[in-house]
């Protein structure tokens, strides 16, 4: 019987007061439990930033690298034991500025993994700079006349990408956070959750408030029918008044661990070699 | 005896389909085969050259002069003509390249309209010109025909047969429009299929599946791409993932979490893919995983030379990424040394936690050498120290990064025991969380650097050949190994005395591994395929010794050992 108690980790935590990863972590931590996940068969790979401090106040398998590599190392992990439990966790600037390149090609690949992004539109480590998901006119320190590119739309650049799993929740709706990461891990294949996470020392403008105000859950008052690819494209468009969340668009393809012959039978790290084994190449060189 | 024969032509008109049957020819019949491969940036078209040497003693370099140049386009004629011979003989299809000659060593012979003829397509002169070669070697036609049935089963009889019919009337052309043969006199074939022929890509691709390699991801760069494609071929016999990543960086950090999980994992890249790894080889020291990187070198800077030839990555190597940690770069000069460091480089990186790069550059990639056993059964697999569950009574006192004499922790695998493991890119605890520390960061610096004085005995002493000491050292590393090896031979039958010290294991440096008192009264000469002369550079600040003179090409071209030897007599 896993326990909250097996996940907590005896490392201090170093986030502001008030910071909208308070709420993820618990979010996160009790989806884990949930499912009854063992700490020890779960990795995390995280990048650089606020979020990517996550996996150290959870007790399991951390693995905390690069600004925006998160997934290129989750790639690695799963292909070499996937009977591990493998995410993904780092922000905005790490997933869709620095890691943007291996972001559309981990959900191309549709490797099994649950990728989770804070996404506060703004980047909070470096003290306030604005982040590819900062609205257009957002005021930083380097971006004083406000930015002038557009935000960019993670749903709609997942949905185009062929993610089998696309998905937004919010920090303030901490249930159903933890049941989208609980069905992010059951979906077999790369389901992407993106989590709108107030930021309490450098984004005034989407507050927890303004969060609040708006966000609506995409299946509360009609039914809404994520496998549409169509109408997924649509919904993950709406933004300003009203920001739905939920499962924007799922479906089941073959992941790439299922396709690979070599490890049909057994993970990579639990097979054997035996040098001698590659004598019979060299007859193709005599 | 030591034969040269050079094909030359456009790229796409069959170069190598030449040199590989001449070369399989007589590595089935115990010679001694080495080809350089020299071609441009291109698929179609340019000036391409293979150039096959064929000996009774071991040859592991290009040789400076050919006897037999078989022309296949007008471009050879003027390009290569000075590389012939006094004696030597050249063989075009005057009719088709439109090219008359008085010239006695030049000798015209109608591939083309005997391609028609015989093999019923034009498309078969490069078995006429295979068979010609033949002839002027006075060499058998039967085992020639026997590769050819062997390269064109597949495509049926009827080609078979058309080759084959090919290869004979260029054959019997010789024999009967050339005067004065045989021309060079090669010993009658003696069947023994023992030695093998094979290229350095496929040397170290060999040896690194051999050692147990699970997990490869690269992305194609001229000239690594070839060690991809062969563990892409063999992949499935042998239960190895090879995932073409959609970059340089993503393949590096694809390594890292393999090998983080506990599957062997390797990539390689060339100079400018490399530049591209580097934070996270880095990241690769900082959370002490191990990681084999192979760096087969091309000119640059930049996009540089792209299909040639260049040593000029070793001090990039030798410093790349921020911050200090260990690593060991190695440089093999043939292919048993390949498979042998390939091994080694997975050891070490296993038991030191650390990256391992393995140095090859595109004429030690490219080219094919002849050895005569490759002892993949002699391969020992050192993991390092990896705790399992039995060795965790109490999983949660485990601690990743917890100091040893050595400085290595041992390692657990996630998933395989019921501890947790946090690596960390920040300097870390012993627990592997994050800290501002001042003394556990000055612990934890000097617990990384205390595995370069474990590694820095790992390394093993250049290769002294011959063992006497002598008035002139040759120095060198990697892919110059038979080149000079040659030209200190040549030297000393030439009454001057010369030693050749080679390097294969680079980096850390063992000064203890030279007589430096001895090599003091010597003339050192280094002998490097780069401008500034990278390795004599550091080897003098190693060991204090004075570098007398620095022998350099950058041309993108390989050392010739006559070059080198003529170049010892010119210059010093």
């Amino acid at each position: 019987m896993v326990t909250s108690e097996d996940y907590t980790s005896e490392d201090p935590i170093a986030w502001c007061p008030g910071c909208g990863n308070f709420s993820i972590l618990k979010a996160l931590k009790k989806a884990l439990v949930d499912i009854q996940q063992q700490p020890h068969e779960l990795v995390i790979v995280s990048g650089i930033g606020q979020a990517p401090k996550t996996p150290h106040y959870l007790r399991c398998n951390c693995f905390n690298g690069l600004h925006g590599r998160t997934l290129p190392v989750a790639t690695g992990i799963k292909l070499a034991n996937h009977h591990l439990t493998v995410m993904a966790l780092g922000g905005d600037g790490d997933g869709y500025g620095e890691g943007g390149n291996h972001f559309i090609h981990a959900m191309r690949r549709n490797i099994n993994l649950t990728y989770l992004v804070h996404n506060n539109q703004v980047y909070g480590l470096t003290k306030g700079q604005a982040s590819p998901t900062s609205e257009y006119g957002f005021v930083t320190k380097t971006t004083p006349r406000g930015a002038i590119s557009p935000a960019c739309n993670p749903l709609l650049l997942a949905i185009a990408s062929d993610c089998s799993f696309v998905a937004r929740g919010f920090a303030g709706e901490i249930d159903h956070l933890a049941n989208l990461i609980k069905e992010g891990i059951g979906h077999k294949g790369f389901a992407l959750i993106d989590i709108l996470q107030p930021c309490v020392s450098f984004n005034r403008v989407n507050t927890f408030k303004w969060y609040s105000d708006r966000i609506y859950k995409i299946d509360a008052d009609c039914p809404y029918d994520a496998e549409d690819r169509l109408n997924a494209f649509k919904k993950a468009q709406e933004w300003g008044d009203k920001i739905p969340i939920g499962v924007f668009y799922r479906y089941q393809r073959p992941t790439l661990e299922e396709q690979i012959p070599a490890i049909a039978d057994q993970p990579l790290v639990a097979q054997r070699t035996h040098p001698q084994r590659f004598l019979e190449l060299l007859e193709a060189f005599r | 005896m030591d034969i040269s024969i050079r094909i030359g032509g456009e790229a796409g008109q069959g170069i190598q389909s030449i040199s590989s049957i001449i070369a399989k020819t007589f590595v089935r019949h115990d010679f001694y085969v080495f080809i350089n491969q020299d071609f441009a940036s291109r698929i179609r078209g340019g000036h391409n050259f293979d150039q096959v040497r064929i000996s009774t003693a071991p040859v592991h370099a290009v040789a400076g002069k050919v006897h037999i140049l078989i022309a296949l386009d007008k471009e050879t004629l003027s390009q290569d003509v000075d590389c012939l011979e006094e004696t030597g003989i050249m063989i075009f299809d005057g009719e088709e390249i439109g090219f008359k000659s008085e010239n006695p060593n030049h000798f015209s012979i109608p591939f083309a309209r005997i391609a028609a003829e015989a093999g019923k397509s034009k498309i078969m002169i490069n078995s006429v010109a295979t068979g010609a070669a033949v002839a002027l070697m006075d060499f058998d036609l039967q085992p020639v025909l026997d590769g050819l049935q062997e390269q064109f089963q597949q495509k049926g009889p009827e080609t078979v047969k058309n080759n084959q019919k090919s290869a004979t009337a260029g054959f019997e052309y010789v024999q009967q429009h050339l005067k004065d043969k045989p021309r060079f006199k090669v010993p009658p074939a003696k069947s023994a299929r023992q030695k093998m022929l094979l290229t350095g890509s496929q040397a170290m691709a060999l040896g690194a599946m051999a050692s147990g390699l699970k997990f490869y991801s690269g992305y194609p760069m001229s000239p690594a791409t070839a060690i991809m494609e062969f563990v892409s071929t063999h992949a499935d016999q042998y239960n190895i993932i090879v995932e073409q990543a959609e970059d340089e960086i993503a393949a590096i950090n694809m390594v890292i979490g393999a090998n983080f999980a506990g599957a062997r994992a390797m990539t390689a890249t060339s100079g400018g893919g490399f530049c591209l790894m580097v934070e996270a080889l880095s990241l690769a020291g900082m959370t002490e995983t191990p990681a084999v990187i192979i760096v087969a070198q091309r000119p640059g800077p930049s996009t540089g030379l792209p299909t040639r030839t260049e040593q000029a990555d070793l001090n990039f190597v030798m410093h790349a990424g921020h911050g200090d940690f260990p690593r060991a770069i190695l440089a093999p000069g043939r292919p048993e040394q390949a498979v042998h460091l390939l091994a080694k480089a997975f050891n070490l990186a296993d038991k030191y936690q650390t990256p391992v790069i393995v140095l090859g550059d595109q004429h030690f990639n490219d080219a094919y050498f002849t050895v005569d056993e490759l002892a993949l059964e002699s391969i020992r697999i050192d993991r390092g120290h990896i705790l399992t569950a039995p060795d965790l009574p109490s999983p949660r006192e485990y601690k990743r990064y917890a100091a040893g004499d050595s400085g290595i922790s041992p390692r657990i695998l996630p998933g395989q025991t019921r501890a947790v493991v946090y690596a960390d890119s920040d300097e870390h605890t012993v627990e592997g969380h994050i800290t501002e520390s001042a003394d556990v960061r000055s612990q934890m610096v000097r617990k990384r650097m205390q595995k370069l004085e474990g590694l820095r005995r790992e390394i093993d002493p250049p290769e002294i050949y011959p063992f006497d000491p002598a008035g002139l050292v040759l120095l060198g590393w990697g892919s110059t190994y038979g080149a000079i090896k040659e030209a200190v031979d040549m030297l000393n039958q030439n009454k001057m005395a010369a030693q050749m010290i080679h390097y294969s294991e680079l980096f850390p440096f063992n000064p203890r591994h030279v007589a430096i008192a001895a090599l003091a009264k010597s003339k050192i000469i280094a002998v490097e395929n780069n401008f500034s002369g990278q390795f004599a550079d550091f080897f003098s600040h190693a060991t204090g010794l004075t570098i007398d003179q620095k022998i350099l090409k950058y041309d993108g071209r390989p050392f010739t050992s006559r070059e080198i030897v003529d170049r010892i007599k010119n210059e010093i």
